[in-house]
């Protein structure tokens, strides 16, 4: 699945976007937070603070425990500062 | 992205160039001879902010959600209120203090509706569309932090 990061997780992880594959034991969105969290200290950086990160699945908000099972692209994103 | 004239055509856009607030309201109001209120809403780029003064803000975007974000807002909004129209134009990009940020316009017969759309749009916006600002000052850079009161704000149109 591809994987994008936004603002400053972006620049703690250290890039725009990714393809992943990650275990089939990996099946919701803070166990795959967990699981990036694993890949590296600039991942652990990005998601030191896991409740604050805000992801998508598709382009719609999802919420922590929401199942990644058939995901085209999640994105992983600090709260939202627009308008 | 604008969908072809029907009761509520809806126009949403994100863009780095500036928008015109008169052209716009003229492309909404084009041929039209229902509406009877047209609310307008300019964000802008300020400079003084709580703590030091703001040298540029930097504008960032989830490119495909953030069109369907505001879509689906505009959807629920013409599902609440009688509208006859809703343009919202988002730019992108780094921007200066006194420089146009967001656009948002309601159109409706009368005014309530107009109002109360336009304020749940940019509410909605704050909140729920993925962008994100970045901040210069003298002081340094840094990613703007969202606030409480957007969270509350957004929070008081949630049906109970």
């Amino acid at each position: 699945m591809k994987v994008k990061y936004f603002a400053w997780v972006r620049e703690r992880v250290g890039k725009a976007e990714e393809t992943i594959e990650p275990p089939a034991t990996v099946r919701t969105v803070e166990e795959l937070i967990a699981w990036l969290s694993g890949r590296s200290e600039a991942y652990a950086y990005a998601f030191e603070k896991p409740k604050v990160i805000r992801a998508a699945i598709d382009h719609a908000h999802v919420k922590p425990d929401a199942a990644i099972a058939g995901a085209r692209e999640i994105a992983f994103f600090p709260p939202m500062t627009g308008g | 992205m604008t969908t072809p004239v029907t009761s509520c055509p809806v126009t949403i856009r994100i863009q780095e160039d500036d928008f015109d607030i008169a052209r716009e309201i003229a492309v909404l109001t084009k041929s039209r001879t229902d509406i009877g209120a047209v609310v307008s809403f300019s964000g802008i780029c300020r400079a003084d902010d709580d703590s030091a003064k703001i040298a540029a803000l930097t504008l960032e975007h989830y490119p495909g959600m953030a069109e369907e974000e505001i879509r689906r807002h505009a959807d629920e909004a013409i599902s609440r209120w009688p509208l006859n129209g809703v343009t919202v134009i988002h730019r992108v990009g780094r921007f200066m203090p006194g420089q146009n940020i967001v656009l948002v316009l309601t159109a409706s017969q009368h005014r309530e509706a107009a109002f109360q759309a336009a304020e749940f749009l940019m509410d909605y916006l704050k909140t729920s569309a993925p962008f994100w600002k970045k901040e210069e000052s003298a002081t340094g850079t840094g990613w703007v932090e969202a606030q409480a009161r957007d969270d509350e704000a957004a929070a008081r149109w949630t049906k109970s």
